[in-house]
């Protein structure tokens, strides 16, 4: 067909592309509903002010997850300050610095390792390096875990974004007069923010969910408690041991907990976008 | 975007290179060059820290460790080719599944879709990979499981005629709870990842570039496939590892749907068992030093295939480079 | 940009902190004691904790991370005491400087997906169970399974195995009965994890619990309170009397009360195929661990305190939760083997009031 008429197999080839990715984004999106349907109807339904005032309950009290809410707060919080500071660092020297230089080759490869690494066994690894010799669970034993699970996915978009700016932008600020760091800071990370921001996101994003790291090091706190040194309750931990319990009143917790951490990606995702208002390109 | 001029720079910043600026220039780089060495030194520590915790486990197995699918806590006998397997099967179906889908949704929003709709979209597919994964576990367990055990699993395996390789390969317990479907919740978790990453590549492609393209009478087709792919090439592989890293790690969610199956998996809709997976369900309870020590191990092992897979992508990438 | 994430996660922080101050509950004062172990006994100790502090005792956390975690951490020192669902022996408590005790007990209730068959209609005893679950008996209509219940129809379905994926002190107790009466269990043995010869794992009690709800034909286990909350058909057992009998709070108390603990060192029994009419054969006590010497005494004695108030007031917030007290002479022996643990003086660091 294509031969006889080369014009009508582009138009076949480029008829059948959009439709596939108009029916890719229908299927993820579709996929996205159907997830979001069960959890905002479970989650809806464990819904109420106590959520929000009230601690973990033991089972038949009244209750919330304020201790968790606030716990995860702070850990991510802490998490996110450390893992972006390197994180974006370590993804400039990549892209900046390293070059084609073995070190760098190295740098990177570990980095790619770092992403697949179970988060349970980045868990057990800050619990030997951390834990263990302080003689108890902590909460920034738990932030800990969380950079370490965040780093690789920031420094692996930074330097993506980074590597894709235009030499002519940077050749352009030093033809100015500015420095390199003056070049990185204010000319190649400023153009490069969206994609940065979207590594930061994606890296939230992961780290707001996991479970498995903060079990051997943050634990988790029945009671409210601020103190970062001591074990702090948090959000993943009790949404885990809720839904798998016998009682009704834990799990409906569970639910509101799950659907908590999927708004509040949600609403740093968007908060970002808007705060950023980065021109988009047409 | 503009280059930036003096006057978004911080005040007090020299205007010309000065011996202040090359200080700044080498102490910057430092600064940088440090936080790489920092996450050298975390993949190191890790991995020492599992050398050492793993090495009963090689020392009392020695090879078969990789070679015996046989997993018994009570008679001590620990091999780890089930979860090996396994992990290899469900990372790469994964992939498979998630891989067009997300190239898909990423030229979606950076091509097609009207501009309006683009911002809650894309927001929308970057949500999928803010949900804690334990819910995909529940929601893969409670839902998708029952789901898709009678309205794809049954079907399929009514068609296998009796006594083929169809058969056998579609052999299992008719309730959702197999290969299969834990590397299609797999593919869910990853999608995001991927897609996000490669719009952000390939809006970062500079206008001119597809532009003179289109100016060549090229369609979008051409352009994707002939200009804007073959310029993200690098970075996109570096999206698909970000996405296989989040499949081979995954724990939570596919521990809940996968069967949990120490044997070497026969069918596609078998039970079978990841390495995170096992660890994530054993660890806890692992009492027997040589247990928890096995356990590490698998872990060691995980960070190996990793080490493989990507040596084996950074070697296809090298050899791609100079045509 | 980051600055711009950094802030809204300062100001998400600063708000939840700030509505957070005006309302009931405060941050813990005073020393904060942590636990961490079993899963079985957990929502029970979080019960204790919560009554135990608003009563204005002490802020105890306690955490479930599974039996062996609960081992290790008591080794490792980061907690000021472990649980496990699985006991340890004598000679490991002695190499470990450690002592336990039982706090309360459960039962672990075979549970089932047949249809046409109410929870009770199905009776089955140790042995064949032990040849259902080592994949010998795959169909229900199974001579071995017909012939303990005359007049049940019992349907020509194949029986779906479901086992827990993760370590269990409930496998642990399901494996050791089966290991305890039927020989050919042998070959799989009893431990938290084994290796299953059939069948597919569900991750947690809830897990099984699906699997087996979502299967028709399947067979699992679960903790009482699972079977009991949701409504799931249960089996009735034969225990060591010859008598078919249901899976109750009673029949977990028989069990106990027919136990010799006077004779248990280091309180190491297992309350499986108890002697007793009544008695429910996979029944187990969870256990607490602690150091025989306490560099701390002030912390060690508030953790007794606070086990022996629970033992005083505790038995009907654990029954409204489906766990089973302690007999009351057991609780006697406990409180007197507590005189083991020491101060550096060497003076015990407890001493119950009674």
């Amino acid at each position: 067909m294509s031969a006889r008429s080369p014009s009508l197999g582009r138009r076949a080839a480029q008829g059948a592309f959009l439709v596939f990715c108009w029916a890719a984004t229908g299927v993820a999106l579709m996929a996205l509903a159907a997830i979001l349907w069960s959890l905002f109807r479970q989650g809806i339904a464990g819904l109420n002010l106590d959520v929000f005032t009230k601690s973990t309950p033991a089972p038949g009290s009244q209750g919330g997850l304020l201790n968790a809410i606030l716990g995860s707060l702070m850990m991510c919080a802490v998490a996110m300050a450390g893992a972006t500071t390197v994180g974006v660092l370590a993804g400039t020297w990549l892209s900046e610095f390293a070059k084609q230089s073995l070190y760098g080759k190295v740098v990177r490869f570990v980095n790619d390792v770092l992403l697949s690494a179970p988060s349970i066994l980045v868990g057990l690894f800050i619990y030997e390096l951390l834990v263990r010799p302080a003689g108890g669970f902590s909460g920034f034993a738990g932030s800990a875990a969380l950079a370490l699970l965040a780093i690789p996915v920031i420094v692996r978009t930074t330097e993506d974004v980074l590597r894709l700016q235009p030499t002519a932008l940077r050749e352009a600020s030093i033809a100015l007069g500015a420095p390199v760091w003056r070049t990185i800071l204010t000319v190649i990370w400023k153009s490069a923010q969206g994609g940065m921001l979207t590594g930061a996101l994606l890296a939230f994003a992961r780290i707001s969910g996991e479970t498995a790291p903060l079990l051997f090091t943050a634990l988790n706190n029945q009671f409210l408690s601020l103190d970062l040194t001591k074990p702090t309750a948090n959000l993943p931990v009790v949404i885990f041991q809720f839904a798998l319990s016998a009682y009704d009143d834990w799990r409906r917790l569970a639910w509101a907990g799950a659907m908590l951490i999927a708004v509040a990606v949600l609403a740093v995702t968007i908060i970002a976008r808007l705060a950023t208002r980065e021109p988009k390109r047409s | 975007m503009s280059v930036a001029t003096d006057t978004d720079a911080p005040p007090g910043a020299a205007p010309a290179r000065t011996a202040k600026g090359v200080v700044f220039d080498r102490g910057f780089e430092i600064l940088c060059f440090a936080a790489a060495t920092l996450l050298l030194s975390a993949l190191g520590g890790l991995i020492v820290s599992l050398a050492i915790g793993g090495w009963p486990a090689f020392a009392k197995f020695g090879f078969t460790f990789f070679v015996s699918s046989e997993w018994d806590p009570v008679q001590e006998v620990y091999g780890a080719a089930g979860p090996i397997v396994g992990t290899l099967v469900t990372a790469t179906l994964a992939l498979l599944f998630a891989l067009p889908f997300a190239f898909g949704v990423a030229i979606f929003l950076v091509e097609l879709c009207p501009s309006k709709l683009r911002r809650p979209i894309g927001t929308a597919v970057e949500l999928l990979a803010g949900i804690p994964s334990i819910v995909y576990g529940m929601w893969g367990l409670f839902v998708f499981a029952p789901w898709f055990a009678h309205h794809v699993q049954m079907p399929i395996m009514m068609q296998a005629p009796p006594g083929s390789i169809w058969e056998t390969l579609t052999a299992g317990i008719p309730n959702g709870a197999n290969i299969l479907t834990a590397s299609l919740i797999m593919a869910i978790m990853v999608l995001p990842f991927i897609a996000a990453t490669m719009r952000e590549l390939l809006l970062s492609i500079p206008p001119a570039v597809r532009e003179s393209a289109y100016g060549l009478g090229s369609n979008t087709f051409e352009v994707i496939g002939q200009v804007s792919i073959p310029y993200i090439r690098t970075g996109a592989v570096g999206a698909v590892m970000l996405g296989l890293g989040r499949a081979l790690g995954e724990t939570m969610a596919v521990t809940f749907i996968i069967g949990n199956a120490h044997g070497f998996p026969t069918s596609i809709f078998a039970s079978g068992a990841t390495i995170a997976s096992t660890i994530a369900n054993e660890f806890a309870e692992a009492t027997g030093a040589l247990h928890t020590a096995s356990l590490i191990a698998l872990g060691l092992v995980l960070f190996l295939i990793t080490f493989a897979v990507l040596g084996l992508a950074r070697l296809l990438i090298a050899r791609q480079a100079p045509s | 940009m980051i600055r711009h994430v950094l802030l809204a996660l300062v100001a998400t922080a600063a708000l939840a902190a700030c509505s957070g101050k005006g309302a009931e509950t405060k941050p813990a004062t005073g020393p904060q004691i942590s636990g961490a172990g079993a899963t079985f006994p957990a929502p029970l100790y979080a019960k204790w904790a919560e009554a135990q502090k608003a009563a204005g005792g002490l802020t105890l956390n306690y955490q479930a991370i599974g039996s062996g975690g609960g081992i290790k951490q008591i080794e490792a020192s980061t907690v000021a005491f472990g649980a496990s669902d699985k006991p340890l022996k004598p000679a490991e408590l002695e190499t470990n400087g450690l002592i336990q005790f039982p706090t309360v007990m459960g039962g672990v209730v075979p549970v089932a997906n047949l249809p046409g068959v109410a929870p009770g209609g199905l009776k089955l005893t140790g042995p064949v169970l032990a040849d259902i679950f080592l994949g010998k008996v795959v169909k229900w209509n199974d001579p071995e399974i017909a012939g303990l219940n005359a007049g049940a129809k019992l349907p020509n379905l194949p029986i779906t195995v479901v086992h827990r994926s993760d370590g269990s002190g409930t496998s642990f107790l399901f494996t050791s009965y089966l290991t305890g009466v039927a020989p050919q269990w042998a070959k799989v043995g009893a431990s938290d994890s084994v290796a299953w010869p059939t069948g597919l794992g569900g991750k947690g009690n809830d897990g099984v619990a699906a699997f087996v709800k979502q299967t028709e034909g399947a067979i699992g286990y679960v903790e009482y309170a699972y079977a009991k909350q949701n409504k799931m058909t249960y089996a009735q057992l034969r225990n060591a009397s010859g008598s078919y009998v249901s899976p109750t709070a009673e029949s977990f108390a028989a069990a106990a009360a027919g136990a010799d603990w006077e004779k248990a060192p280091g309180f190491y029994l297992l309350l499986l195929d108890q002697p007793g009419a009544n008695a429910w054969p996979i029944t187990g006590a969870t256990f607490i661990l602690m150091h025989r010497r306490q560099t701390d005494p002030a912390t060690a004695r508030a953790v007794l305190g606070f086990f022996d108030t629970a033992y005083k007031t505790g038995d009907a917030q654990a029954q409204a939760l489906d766990y089973v007290p302690l007999p009351e002479p057991v609780k006697a022996l406990v409180r007197k083997s507590w005189a083991g643990i020491v101060g550096p003086d060497g003076k015990p660091v407890y001493t119950p009031a009674s």
